[in-house]
């Protein structure tokens, strides 16, 4: 059973002194293989400072994380995981083709099979004929979809996602989710998706977590039983709305228990 | 046409015009002040102002008997300058970027070395051209005999820069790339040649534009002291004693530096445009 875990976490916790706070605290979370685990919360409640403990962007203060069976240090090492932010953070000085390619580079990986493994990239987030374009050259759609083709190249594990499309438009949105969605599918890889969208949570995932500010810790897991695949028309089942529901509660409930000692007036 | 030969085509023409519009104004300036007979704020006759066609006259005409044209001399001369300033511009630009990575990856030793860095740039280069002479001269292989020692001169003027520019350059890698290099457990050296060095070039090659110029003001001054004859520091020097007499020839030999000057100047500027893949709206 354990080996199927993917990420599993255990009573971490993560103080930043200055300011004395609290953004994490006693945080316990486990992943299975496959799955597609969405953290959800307003801001400040620390979902993006999960994301980075998983990612061993920043180390916590008390806790362990074990990605892939060891600690998060070794599975950065061992680039066990992938990453995409709010921002597409592509290299200007870069073609398309070139950004995909540059953890390959890292990896050692000869020019043949880094171009080949582009081009399939380039396939797979439909920006086949994008390749030997520069980043300013796209809109802000394709950029993250250039992101996510980069973070997807050595196929990783474990994909980690904070607020990929929170910068985009509606539309662009909804079809990237679906485009996620089908690449997730496809490459049955798990995936952690920050994000403060609820509809967004709830359409893409297996389990969303919601978040509560101030200490950052989690409120609630939702488990979202929705038929797959999900297409357009899910956005429209009964029981969506209802999921939706159950989260935006659960999200509300938490924040009324904090609104006195957050506002004292 | 070509659509880029056309563009050369403008371009040369509007620098063409611009140059007419300038001898014009400096015409019109000569008639307006000679007529009027101001003297504010010099007053204007053939020596502080030799007629336009006066100049031009001059590099078509041997500046001493049985010499060459004016032309003539002065294109070997600047050919001797742009050695020295090439190998100076050369030689500041990667000490100033090496000492730009070395500071960018140890505050203490940027810390300590950059006020002396610093101070360095204050001292007139004419107050250390001739230490530099007696210094490095003698180490020089027989090929860098004289000329060397004012490349190093040269190269004095140049690198400061470039270091300052180089550092900050390294510093502007956005904060989220270099996030990014860390997942990817990118060494150091990695993250500096893959992330931090793209990163620097635009500021890089702003130095870079003004090292070009530099590094030829460098070469011209450093000839004086060290009492080289073959460059057009040489010549400014000569010319400068026969002033009086002749003005023009001053004059031709400033346009001649300034030439180089421009020249050294567009090399870079179109070494960037090959090299430099950016944005347009982050072109400088």
């Amino acid at each position: 059973m354990s080996s199927d875990l993917v990420v599993s976490i255990a009573g971490v916790t993560k103080t930043f002194p200055r300011g004395n706070v609290t953004a994490l605290q006693d945080i316990d979370l486990a992943l299975t293989h496959g799955e597609f685990v969405s953290l959800i919360g307003p801001s400040g409640c620390g979902k993006s400072t999960l994301l980075r403990v998983i990612g061993d962007l920043i180390e916590p203060s008390a806790g362990t994380v074990t990605v892939n069976g060891k600690s998060a240090r070794q599975a950065r090492i061992d680039r066990d995981y992938g990453i995409v932010f709010q921002d597409a953070v592509l290299f200007d000085w870069r073609t398309v083709a070139k950004n995909i390619a540059l953890p390959l580079e890292m990896l050692g990986w000869d020019r043949e099979r880094r171009k080949a493994r582009v081009e399939e990239m380039l396939d797979l987030v439909e920006l086949g004929s994008f390749g030997e374009h520069h980043p300013w050259q796209l809109s802000g759609g394709m950029q993250q979809r250039v992101s996510i083709a980069r973070a997807l190249s050595f196929e990783p594990a474990l994909l980690l996602m904070d607020e990929p499309f929170g910068a985009l438009d509606e539309m662009t949105r909804e079809r990237l989710n679906l485009e996620l969605l089908s690449i997730w599918e496809t490459l049955g890889s798990t995936v952690i998706f920050v994000t403060h969208s609820i509809s967004e949570a709830v359409f893409l995932s297996t389990k969303v977590v919601v978040m509560s500010p101030r200490p950052g810790r989690i409120a609630g897991t939702i488990d979202v039983d929705l038929p797959r695949p999900r297409a357009a028309e899910t956005r429209e089942d009964p029981h969506y709305f209802e999921l939706v529901t159950a989260v935006r509660e659960l999200l509300r409930k938490r924040g009324q228990h904090l609104l006195p000692e957050e506002e004292p007036l | 046409m070509p659509a880029s030969l056309l563009r050369a085509v403008r371009r040369s023409l509007e620098v063409g015009a611009v140059l007419l519009a300038l001898a014009g104004l400096w015409e019109l300036y000569r008639w307006s002040w000679t007529t009027a007979g101001w003297t504010w704020p010099f007053a204007v006759d053939s020596t502080s102002m030799p007629h336009v066609w006066t100049i031009l006259k001059a590099f078509g005409q041997p500046a001493q008997v049985n010499q060459p044209a004016l032309i003539t001399i002065l294109f070997h001369k600047s050919l001797f300058t742009a050695k020295e300033a090439v190998v100076g511009f050369a030689l500041g630009a990667v000490v100033g970027f090496a000492l730009g990575i070395l500071f960018a990856h140890s505050r203490l030793l940027q810390r300590g070395v950059m006020p002396y860095i610093v101070a360095s740039q204050t001292i007139p280069i004419l107050a250390i051209a001739p230490m530099v002479v007696v210094w490095v001269n003698p180490k020089l292989p027989g090929p860098f005999q004289g000329w060397g020692s004012v490349a190093v001169i040269a190269a004095y003027l140049t690198f400061f820069p470039v270091t300052i520019n180089t550092l900050r350059g390294l510093h502007s890698a956005d904060a989220r790339a270099l996030e990014l290099m860390r997942t990817y457990a990118a060494s150091a050296w990695t993250v500096l040649w893959k992330l931090r060095v793209p990163a620097s070039l635009p500021y890089v090659f702003s130095a870079l534009r003004l090292a070009a110029t530099a590094s030829v003001v460098g070469a011209i001054i450093g000839e004086l002291p060290s009492g080289l004859q073959s460059g057009l520091g040489g010549a400014i020097l000569n010319f400068n004693q026969y002033y009086s007499i002749e003005p023009q020839e001053l004059w031709a030999t400033n346009i001649v530096a300034a030439l180089v000057g421009i020249l050294f100047f567009s090399v870079v500027v179109a070494t960037e445009k090959a090299i430099v893949r950016r944005a347009p709206e982050n072109v400088a």
